[in-house]
């Protein structure tokens, strides 16, 4: 073993831990995006390091094979961004909607999302884990408002105040957990550790490990975007920069799904508990009912795509709430798979946005004529996020659909006809984007392709073949996972 | 001896809970303020109780910067604001005074409801704590959505917030409680600069005067 495999969790908290101060302190915003790519591809090779390293655990931090893959997919998603945000952020400089002295501040904060996301991942004790979705959240809130509009500082404090709520009530379900585990296993840090909470959850107090799922559900729900808790969600994809857009929805949303399923495991562990299940699957099928509702009133195409995150967070919490191997395994693929295209698509719209000058769908055109490349990635992402084959959203929703038509058919029919709705207004507001009369400017996009197209092979490469490697790594946490 | 801390955990507890209630009616914005800092400080007595009651010293840094931050500094910093943005004589509730003090009533009994079957097993010390606890995080969330004021949402986040502190430091031996409290008090300087940022900005950065009179006219006619 290499003297990096050992180090490879230091390096992928430190990197990011440095490259704070570091950014907060380069004034020239080109170096600035470049010291930014740099730290998210040392952390995605941290990441990546870790993979192959032996799984650990200690007091505060825990690599097992349930987090490690979310680590990967985390850092590099965040290095694709990193180079979105590079070619995005020139432009804006360029047309003067941001000063360099803010990209100072946007640059660092990023930095501390992307650590505060990998600390909440890798903690092996759930205050800690509270405290890295804090921290991200609050590093997004600031991010959000940086364009000073007033939308954009209405949005950033309806997320200021809706996140501070969430993470309230989680909090208290986090001292929740703590007081019922604190009877079995004694005061300290013992009774909040992952491990050995799911080890001993058999001997907790059923009653109390309820009342506080609840809490935790109403709090990382709200984080996961999930309806009725989903306000924050849309203003804030909207209004904010679009590679923020791109890291909210892949990413962010992920790492409080993330924080649920692990209290969903240990909770599991303990049958007397209540039904955990039946209410991911409600909250999950409203989510999903009511953003595919939505998509069709959409004229910001920002906020479609924010909504579509919604619909599919509820696909995937629908999928861990039936539960089973083969729905876990469709809500891990899914959750992977809406990651990787719903950030490639946030790439894509930035850079429509731009060279048209617009969110409005109504006044973006013939994209195909205008812009072919650009138009070909957008069609592509917008096709695998309705779910068409042979992309891997078709797998796992197909794998979903069929686990649950053996098993609840009645939701069957009701997730059936959710992704139909979803799918009809995608199409429609695809044939508006792409195809029709050319509207607005035909200037060259000044853009990196590569991050869109990559995330796009990749999903494709998914829907056609699993790598073995994946297929049993996914199985054994499906298990995990009850 | 025993008994006696017991008592006196109860008794402060129980004074957040009244300084609850107190806050939800306040009709002006300097007044919740006050009330505001008042149940920050019973929140410091009552975590320094706590550390004595549990041999726990650390606590009495949460105490501390319960008593400064909470106590002090930020109440003094929201006056500064209500008295630039000229709000304090504003009342802005969505739900009449009646009603709210009812909700109220009816979501402390929910708290004792949840609470005391749940936590038989534990002590009866904690779980009437978390009862207490419980019924002040529910408060504050009343609050925040009867209040359409921005200072008064961030005084019922607070006051939510001064109840998560409550039961983090009931909880016996809990680890990283000073740490929590610190995290939340930054989280809530994070808030009030928003404020001075978000609002005060938005409002006083402009050259046009009249521009800015015609906006703080719009406001009065909307509020």
């Amino acid at each position: 073993m290499s003297a990096l495999d050992t180090y490879a969790l230091e390096v992928l908290l430190l990197i990011p831990a440095i490259a704070v101060p570091v950014l907060a302190l380069v004034s020239d915003y080109r170096k600035g995006a470049i010291i930014n790519v740099i730290a998210c591809a040392l952390t995605f090779g941290a990441g990546v390091a870790l993979l192959f390293a032996a799984r650990t655990r200690s007091e505060l931090l825990i690599v097992d094979d349930f987090n490690i893959f979310f680590v990967v997919l985390t850092t590099f998603v965040g290095f694709t961004t990193s180079i979105f945000s590079a070619t995005y952020i020139a432009h804006e400089i360029e047309i003067g909607r941001i000063t360099p002295a803010f990209l100072r501040f946007y640059h660092a904060m990023f930095q501390a999302m992307m650590g505060a996301m990998n600390v909440a991942l890798v903690a092996n004790n759930i205050g800690l884990m509270w405290v890295g979705v804090e921290v991200a959240t609050l590093s997004t809130v600031m991010m959000v408002g940086i364009y000073r509009t007033p939308e954009a500082i209405e949005a950033a404090w309806k997320y200021f105040i809706l996140g501070s709520v969430g993470i309230g009530l989680a909090f208290f379900g986090t001292i929740l957990i703590y007081l019922t585990a604190q009877e079995v296993l004694g005061d300290g840090v013992a009774a909040m550790s992952w491990d050995l909470l799911a080890k001993n959850a058999g001997r907790f107090d059923p009653r109390m490990m309820s009342l506080a799922f609840v809490f935790l559900l109403v709090g990382y729900g709200t984080k996961v975007g999930l309806a009725p808790f989903h306000a924050w969600l849309p203003d804030a994809h909207a209004e904010g920069p679009t590679p923020i857009s791109a890291v909210l929805s892949g990413l962010l949303l992920n790492v409080a799904l993330y924080a649920l399923l692990r209290f969903k495991m240990v909770l599991a562990a303990n049958p007397a508990t209540l039904n955990v299940g039946a209410i991911m699957m409600a909250l999950g099928l409203i989510s999903l009912s009511f953003a595919a509702f939505m998509l069709y009133r959409r004229r910001d195409i920002k906020r479609l795509f924010a909504y579509s995150s919604i619909e599919h967070m509820g696909i995937a919490t629908f999928a861990f709430g039936i539960g089973g191997p083969l729905a876990n395994f469709a809500g891990l693929l899914h959750m992977t798979m809406h990651s990787l295209t719903k950030s490639a698509i946030f790439f894509a719209v930035g850079h429509v946005a731009q060279v048209k000058g617009t969110q409005r769908i109504a006044e973006i055109g013939g994209l195909s004529v205008t812009h072919p490349v650009l138009a070909v990635g957008f069609a592509l992402g917008v096709v695998a996020i309705a779910g068409l084959p042979p992309f891997g959203i078709f797998a796992s929703e197909f794998m979903l659909v069929s686990s649950t038509f053996a098993r609840q058919p009645v939701l069957a029919v009701l997730l059936m006809a959710g992704l139909l709705v979803a799918f009809g207004a995608l199409v429609l507001r695809l044939q508006d984007v792409a195809f029709g009369a050319p509207k607005g400017p035909k200037d060259p996009v000044k853009a990196s392709y590569v991050p869109l197209f990559l995330h796009i092979a990749l999903v494709l490469i998914a829907g056609v073949w699993l790598p073995g490697e994946v297929v049993t790594w996914f199985r054994a946490v499906a298990k995990l996972l009850g | 001896m025993q008994n006696l801390s017991f008592d006196i955990a109860h008794l402060l507890a129980g004074t957040m809970l009244v300084l609850s209630f107190l806050l939800l009616y306040q009709d002006r914005v300097t007044a919740v303020l006050n009330v505001f800092a008042l149940q920050a400080i019973a929140l410091a007595l009552s975590v320094a109780w706590q550390s004595i009651a549990q041999n726990a010293p650390h606590l009495i840094v949460t105490a501390l910067v319960a008593l400064v931050v909470k106590g002090f500094i930020i109440p003094a910093a929201l006056h500064r604001i209500v008295r630039r943005l000229e709000i304090h004589r504003e009342i802005e509730q969505v739900i009449g005074g009646g009603p709210t003090m009812l909700t109220g009533l009816g979501l402390v009994a929910l708290s004792i409801l949840l609470v005391q079957p749940v936590g038989e097993s534990a002590g009866t010390i904690v779980r009437e704590d978390l009862a207490f606890a419980l019924a002040v995080v529910l408060l504050g969330l009343l609050m925040m959505i009867t209040r359409r004021n921005a200072v008064t949402q961030i005084v019922g986040f607070m006051s939510l917030e001064n109840g998560l502190v409550l039961a983090a430091t009931g909880a016996k031996g809990m680890p990283l409680v000073v740490e929590f409290s610190v995290a939340f008090s930054i989280l809530i300087a994070f808030i009030v600069f928003g404020v001075f940022i978000f609002r005060i900005r938005e409002r006083f950065d402009t050259v046009d005067v009249s521009a800015l009179d015609t906006f703080r006219g719009e406001r009065r006619d909307h509020t």
